[in-house]
This record gives structure tokens, sequence and C-alpha cells, in this order.
């Protein structure tokens, strides 16, 4: 049968795209699919394929077992060419239960090959996945190539020696799973092997009964293979830039970052953070980095988190929180207090959908306002984008960079696809980042009318910005807080023409930060179209504006990193294209801004369906624009 | 308080060039004076001196000492306190804080830097209203409380500071007035304590809550309504001739009379700070029936929460190297040689 498969598989790879293949695998949130897909790709990366993954699971911890809404799933797209999105639709979907098949069937190529768990597939789970009849039996599934076999008494079977009882068996069923997969893709097993005796070093025979389910799957697939003439499909190492890989999430890559940035800054980091999804993995990374000189502190909510942040800035550290929207907003009213008090933060915010709670395992960017105007006053900050996980770890020193050079708040915007999802990352030299130390104040920067030594905490540099001044140096005492305050020595300032020039100063320092000039991604500086994207829309788009272009069309792909300030040349750039086009996952945001500041009728695209665009979706939309 | 070298200075030196902007007349005034007085006493250092405060008339404390101070937002100051303190505990850190400021809205900030046991001294200046926005009833007003925002008379229960304190697990708990010259005691014993002091100081707002506490505060007849706690000193007042004593059966405190010097036999009780149960008691003592409890009534240290962050990073970075390269090559990685493709 698993002869069957591979010819199956095969034949379903090379009908669509023989570069790439999209495999999805999809179970109960219980099933350990986010496990086996980032074990996957893990084995992926080491075949030396380019991928890119997404993650898209339930909120809920623990769904009741088999229900439509307990559904996790991991979709990966991998193969010999770059590969810049999770792919639009799957040609392999392994359903581990009636429900994971239900949910996930409809984005399945026609023609796509389903493995499924027939020992799932029981009266009591179809009934849970609302399935009148056994869809594995009857004419549903004619347009797909459907393997079908029992995997669960394939498994308990297998770790029989190993004494588990039937439910710890069955909980090995993910890994029998993915030894098949690995089979099916030519990969090797022994990097996962290690893993599995590393994971469970204090429960040895667990880790045994994982090794021998997941050597069972792969058996079972080469077993077949050897009484047949079929091959199994491989797919060739990507031609890539030399180096060093690893792979990378967007969450890790925002916490190396920001380690590095304050390494570049030398200062020690403080992280204040509270738990939310999709931000809680930057908390749970930064807090075993301690020998990083970082100190974590989980605060009692959002706000304390980022007033604490601001409080060891105010003491000389690099004061950094991390939230997603709805504690991005509790954050608000401190972050005018960063802007206004001129002190050093970073705010990192992981978009999920909204608003209030919205959908807080899916992605979105509908926090494009919010951070670029959701405050009280007239209240500039820097907003950066992250575009890819990989990305994420410069933008991370960016924002670091500009939060001390600039004494400034600084947004930097993930989401949720960004956090969760994994690609390959050229492992950076630390010591090819220019550095840019912190240099506090030590004596006193002015001389008052009789020539005695003066301080004035307001005192700006070319740059606009104040000095630093640690609590704790001698003789430069002062008082700094949320009221106006006169422009050199930050005393209480009601006075209207002192308000008028902060006000102007404030607002000078930030649309003077340096940033790159906007750069193309693909494609021409001038023409007839131009696809305007930020943050995690790269891939998607990319890769249309690619294919639209191999089609003999007349489209560039531009994408923004810094969205406030943007870069000087942005506004003329757009104007040499006869129209500009700009998806995004929110209503329209940019869009607005871009058409604020530069107006240009720029045209929005605008999804906020919790998934990511399709390319299909985004190539469609070029045609038409240029019809 | 920290372990320091004393500083020389003086009350001048404690003082800003900013000119205060209370109401004439304020309690404020009185506890500005009693802490710069305090301040050269225990020989503290104006450079590594911070006051931190929220918003609120009380909060405006930091403009008017010439130390660091930062001027926060309503209710958030022990959260950026905690912040400036683990970033660099070498500071001695002052939290100024209102009964609005301090118990609404940051009555969740003020319970966790108790729990936590943050090392500050933490100045509760309860007036029993909200001065700066003009005299609305606060979570402290009594019942009955006539105010803009209730003009038939409030009926909130009121919110007891010390008790609040002490249930959120402080370590230091003391209580005094404004211009009551014990203040710079109760001060004094706040910062040589290791660990978050919380101080409720009665405060007299004089415009929206005038001579509220005089029922206690005033000093004719001070001597019968309020009792001064000392640690090994019998819980004695009215010169005297009252004392504290424990009802057994009712698991609760009381008044009784004291014949002569023997308040042993009257079974007055001996003020142990450290005791958390009749501290308990302390904090929850009705004024009328009671004295009002003044001084330290509860002063037991326990580890601070910074030095638990400290011994912990001691313990994860033990073997381990500040090594970036190493961190950002850390997982496996694999090696791809050979030259570079345009993908496009």
């Amino acid at each position: 049968m698993a002869t069957q498969a591979a010819d199956q598989c095969e034949a379903a790879v090379k009908s669509e795209n023989p570069e790439a293949v999209v495999v999805r695998f999809a179970g109960d949130s219980g099933d350990g699919m986010q496990l086996t897909g980032g074990q996957f790709t893990l084995s992926t990366a080491l075949a030396g394929n380019d991928l890119a993954t997404f993650p898209d699971f339930p909120a809920e911890i623990r769904a009741p077992q088999g229900t439509l809404f307990g559904v996790s799933a991991f979709q990966i797209n991998f193969g010999s060419t770059a590969i810049e999105t999770a792919g639009d639709a799957p040609d392999v979907l392994v359903a581990m239960n009636p429900a994971a098949l239900k949910v996930n069937l409809a984005a399945l190529k026609p023609g796509g090959l389903i493995i499924a768990d027939t020992g799932e597939f029981t009266k009591r789970n179809l009934d849970k996945a609302h399935y009148d009849a056994n869809p594995l039996e009857d004419d549903s599934l004619a347009q797909y190539q459907l393997l079908a076999f029992d995997i669960s008494a394939h498994t308990v079977e297998a770790v029989k020696p190993f004494g588990l009882g039937n439910k710890d068996a069955l909980r090995c069923k993910n890994m029998w799973t993915l030894g098949l997969a690995l089979w099916m893709f030519d990969r090797d097993r022994k990097p996962l092997q290690e893993w599995l005796k590393q994971k469970f070093a204090k429960a040895p025979d667990i880790a045994d009964a994982n090794i021998a389910a997941l050597d069972a799957g792969h058996a079972y697939g080469e077993t077949a293979e050897l009484s047949g003439p079929l091959k199994q499909v491989h797919v060739d190492p990507v031609a890539t830039e030399p180096g060093m890989y690893r792979t990378i999430t967007g969450a890790e890559a925002v916490s190396l970052g920001l380690v590095a940035g304050a390494q570049l800054a030398e200062l020690p980091m403080f992280f204040g953070g509270y738990p939310i999804t999709p931000a809680s993995a930057i908390l749970h990374h930064l807090a075993r980095l301690k020998e990083f000189g970082v100190t974590t502190f989980q605060a009692e909510d959002e706000i304390a988190a980022i007033c604490s942040a601001i409080g060891a800035s105010w003491a000389g550290q690099l004061g950094v929180t991390s939230s997603s929207g709805p504690g991005i907003a509790l954050k608000t009213e401190a972050i005018g207090l960063g802007i206004m008090t001129e002190l050093p933060l970073v705010i990192v915010n992981s978009q999920r959908g909204g608003p209030s709670t919205g959908l807080p395992t899916k992605t979105e960017q509908s926090d494009l306002y919010q951070a670029v105007y959701g405050r009280n006053g007239d209240a500039p900050m820097p907003v950066i984008a992250a575009r890819s996980p990989a990305d994420a770890f410069e933008c991370a020193i960016e924002a670091c960079r500009i939060a001390v050079e600039y004494m400034t708040p600084v947004m930097l915007l993930t989401d949720g696809y960004i956090a969760n999802a994994a690609e390959p990352w050229k492992v950076p030299d630390p010591a090819s980042f220019p550095a840019f130390p912190a240099r506090f104040l030590t004596e006193k920067n002015a001389t008052d009318a009789d020539g005695n030594p003066q301080l004035l905490p307001y005192k700006r540099d070319a740059k606009g910005a104040r000095p630093w001044i640690k609590p704790g140096t001698p003789d430069l005492m002062h008082r700094i807080g949320g009221i106006e305050k006169d422009s050199q020595t930050g005393n209480i300032s009601y006075d209207p023409a002192n308000h008028q020039l902060m006000t102007d100063l404030r607002k000078q320092k930030i649309e003077g930060i340096a940033v790159p000039p906007q750069d193309i991604a693909l494609g021409e500086g001038a023409g007839k179209l131009a696809v305007v994207g930020w943050g995690s829309t790269f891939g998607p788009i990319h890769q249309a504006v690619r294919r639209a272009r191999r089609k003999g069309l007349e489209v560039s792909h531009i994408h923004v990193r810094h969205i406030w300030p943007m870069p000087a040349n942005l506004g003329e750039l757009l104007k040499g294209f006869d129209k500009v086009l700009v998806p995004e996952m929110n209503t329209g945001q940019f869009k607005t801004v871009l058409r604020d500041q530069f107006l240009v009728d720029a045209q929005p695209l605008t999804k906020t369906s919790g998934q990511p665009f399709k390319i299909a979706e985004l190539e469609a939309a070029i045609e038409e624009a240029l019809a | 308080m920290n372990d320091m070298t004393p500083v020389q200075t003086t009350l001048k030196d404690w003082e800003t060039d900013q000119e205060v902007r209370w109401c004439p007349g304020c309690g404020d005034y009185a506890i500005l004076k009693a802490v710069q007085r305090t301040l050269p006493q225990i020989g503290a250092d104006p450079s590594k001196t911070v006051f931190i405060s929220g918003i609120g008339c009380s909060s405006r404390f930091p403009y008017y000492m010439e130390t660091y101070g930062f001027h926060t937002i309503h209710g958030r100051a022990p959260a950026f306190a905690t912040g400036a303190k683990l970033a660099n505990p070498e500071l001695d850190v002052w939290l100024v804080t209102g009964d609005g400021d301090g118990l609404s809205i940051g009555g969740n900030h003020l319970m966790h830097v108790l729990r936590r046991n943050v090392n500050m001294q933490i100045m509760l200046f309860n007036n029993e209203i909200y001065g700066l926005t003009k005299g609305q009833f606060s979570p402290t007003s009594r019942e009955g409380t006539r105010s803009p925002s209730t003009p038939y008379g409030s009926f909130d229960h009121p919110a007891k500071p010390a008790a609040f304190a002490l249930g959120a697990g402080a370590r230091f708990v003391g209580r005094g007035f404004d211009v009551s010259k014990h203040l710079p005691d109760v001060f004094k014993a706040a910062h040589a304590h290791q660990g978050a002091a919380f101080i409720e100081i009665f405060q007299n707002c004089i415009v929206y809550n005038k001579d509220v506490f005089n029922d206690f505060a005033a000093p004719k007849g001070a001597e019968d309504r309020q009792l001064w706690l000392a640690d090994g000193e019998p819980m004695l007042f009215a010169k005297g001739t009252k004392g504290i004593a424990l009802d057994r059966d009712a698991l609760a405190l009381k008044v009784v009379d004291v014949e002569g010097d023997d308040w042993q036999s009257a079974g007055v009780l001996v003020h142990d700070v450290t005791n958390r149960s009749v501290a308990h008691m302390l904090v929850e003592l009705p004024f009328g029936p009671f004295p009002m409890a003044l001084g330290v009534l509860y002063d037991d240290p326990a580890p601070t929460f910074e030095a638990g962050v400290a011994a912990e990073h001691d313990r994860a970075v033990e073997g381990k190297e500040n090594n970036l390269a190493k961190l950002l090559a850390k997982g496996q990685t694999w090696t791809v040689s050979g030259t570079a493709q345009d993908p496009v």
C-alpha cells in the first residue's frame, strides 16, 4: 500500500509543481501535530531544501478530543527553489482523525493525496466531526487520491515491546506518521532519533517507544518500496547562498535580535512581559538567556510590564516589553510617558486577529493604526515591521539602535504568522553589525548665566535626542515626568510657547530618524504597477509578483520595513508607477497612511480571514490591476 | 534601603529650586519637611536616592526633592520602581502615592510590589479624597462622604490601607500623620527595613476633606486617642492609664484600664513588631472603641525580590558564557557550500 503511496504522492506532486511540495499534518490538538511538523521541518532543512511553515492551531489548550474546533494543523512548503510562503494548497494532507479531514479538506489540491488513519474513523469520531457517513468509504473523496490504513494499530503493534499502556502507545502515532513522511521524502531519521533520546532522556522507555514508532513508520514505506518498482519523492536541495544555516521562528529571531541589539548598545537588557498569545514565546526565550545580561520580569499585568521596562530604562538599562494587540492597548498610556520623558524602549507587538480578544492564534496586520497613531496627544513613535522570521532578527537590532540613538520608544511589528513560523536562516556574524554604544551623561552639560556648570536634561544633540542620565550619577539629580517640561531644564512648564516648541521638537526628532532608502524587492523602480507590502505578506507578494513577471507583466514588488518614519524616497518611488496596489491583512491601514503621506492613489487589497494571503489570490489581483 | 556609606547633608540640600504648588496649609508640606528632615539623619546620598510617584497631589512630591525623581502615570509607580530597582539595586527608592493612586487605579500594582517585597519605602498619603481632581470621594472615604460625584453621600465600604498592605504580604507596616513629630521615626524604621516598607500617612486635605482626621490627630486629647507602638514596650495610651490586651475568648484585642504602673496584671500586651497575628489585629482596630494605632505596627524582614532575582541570575549563568556567535548558531545547523544563485 505504501508503494501506492509513493506513486500517488509523486503523481500528486509532479502534476502541479515538481520543484516544491506542500504537506499539511492535521490532527487533534492532543495528537502532537505541531511537534510532528516542527521535526519534519528540521529534517527538511537538514536535507537542504528551502522551506516555509504555517502552524495553525486552536486557541483552546486541549479542546475536547475529536471535535472540529480542536483540530491542529501544521503546513510546510519545501522545495529546490526559493520558498517564501507556506504554500497555497497542500499536495499531501495527513489526517489523523475525521475532524482533521473535514476541516482541512477544502484546502487540499484537487488530485492531492490524503493519508488517513482508519483507526480513528470510528462512529463516535465521525459523529463528532458531523459526518453522516465514513468519507473513506463512500465516493466523496473521489477527486483526491486516498491512502487509508490503520496507523493506530500499526503504532500499537510497533511499541508493544516497551510495555506501554494503550493510551501511551497511541501517543506515539505522530512519530509513526512522521516516520512514513520521512521515508516518502527521502529524509534522514538520525537527527530525530537523537532528538527523541535527548527529549526523553529521563524516560528511556518512552524514547525507545517513540523511536520504534518512527522506525516502524519508515519501514512500512521502505518495505513496500522494495517490493515495488516506484521511487520515493526526492526534492533536490535548493541552490542558496553559502554559509551556515539553522531554522528559526520569528519569536526566536526577535529574542536573539534583542539580545544582539542590547550588546551592540553595550547595555544590559530588562524585559518586562506578561503572558499573551502569540507574544509569550519571546518572554520564554529570553528567560533562558540570563548569561547575556538579560533580566526578565513577568509582571502582574501588561501595564506593569511596560512600566517596569521604562523604569529600567530610566535606571540605565535597555527596557523592552512585548505583547499583542490587546496588551499593547493597555500599554498605550505608558508608551506616551516614554515618548514624553524621551527614554529608550523597544515594544514588540506580535499582532493577531482583532478587535478585542479577536482571534488570538490567527494572524492579522490590523495594529498598524495603533502603532502609528494610537496614542493620546501628538505622540510620534518609530515603527518597524519584520517581513519574515529571519528578517525579525535584523529588525529587532534596528529597533534597539533607534531607541538608543534617538532616546525614544520604538515599536517592532511582527504577527502570529511570523512569531510561530519557521524558516531557514543564514546564521549571521554578530561582528558584522555596527555597534551603537549608549552614552550616559556624567557631568553637567551647560553653563548658566553666572558661568556655573548647569544640568539641562532636555538639551538636545544633533539628532534631537536628549541626554540619558542614570540615577546614581553624582550631582546630576533632576526630575522627569509626564507633565510638559521646559525645553532645556525639564522642569514643569505650562508655558504655551514651550508646549508648541516641545511638540515640534518631539515630531522633528522622530521625522529626522535616519532610515535607509526604500529598495525594490523585485522588478524595476518605475512602471505600470507597484505591489507595496509590509510585514509578513512578503512571501506571497514576492512569489505572486515573480510569477506575474514570468508571464511578462510589468509589475514590481516594494516591501516597506520602516513604517514610521518612512524612507525619504518612498513617495517619489511610488509616483513612478501608474498604479499602486497595497495587499494587507486588515481593511486597508497602510494604504491610508501611504495616501496621507504621499497623495498617491494607493489601492487596497485586503484580507481578514485569519489566514495568510495565497499566492494565487495576489496573482489574480495583479492581473486584474493590469488588465 | 541599602547598606550605604553615610553622606553628610542638611535639610537644605534636599530642597529643589521649584516653587511648591500644594494648597497653603496642605498636610503635604509637613510630610515633605519630615522627609527632608529624615534623610540627613540617616546619611542618605541625594544622587543615589530616587523618588517615584504616580498621579495626584501627593505624586508631585518628587519635584520638590533634590534627588532623582520620576513623576509617572496614574497608579503605576510601583511598576516603574520595580524596574528601576531591578536595573540598579544600589538605588534607594522612595515611592509616593495616595489613596486614589495607590488603592484605586493602582491597587493591583501596590499589591504586587508588596507581595514581591521589592526593597523600597512606600509612602501612601491617605487624605480620603481625590484632591487634584477637585474633591470626589476616594476608596478610603468614609461611608456617607458627600462629594461632587456622591452628592447624596457615598455608600462604598472604605478600603483600609494598612490592612490591605498586610493582607498583600507586606513585611513592614507603619502609620503616622502629616504633622506628627513622630513621623521621621516611622520613616527611619521603614528605611532601615530591608524590603518593601509600607507607611500609611494620614494627610489633611484642607480644601476638600478638611480636618477629617481631627478625631485622633488633633493635639487636644491626642493622648487618649493615639496608641504609639514601640517594639518591646507595652501597648499603653491615655498617659499609661489604658492599655491594649488580648481577649482570649474572642481572639480579639480589647482596651483595659491600668492601675498605677501595673500594666502587667492588666494583661497589657508588649508590642512585638514581628508578631504577624497581632499586626493583623492592629491594622483592623476600629477607631472609636479603640485609639488609632500608630508607629511601626509590623516589621519582620523577609528575602527581597531583587535579592531573589540576583540569586536566580547567578545560578542560571553558572558555567555559561556570554557568547553571542555561539548563541546564534545554537541547535542543529547545516552548511551550504557553492555559489550563490539568484532565484529570480
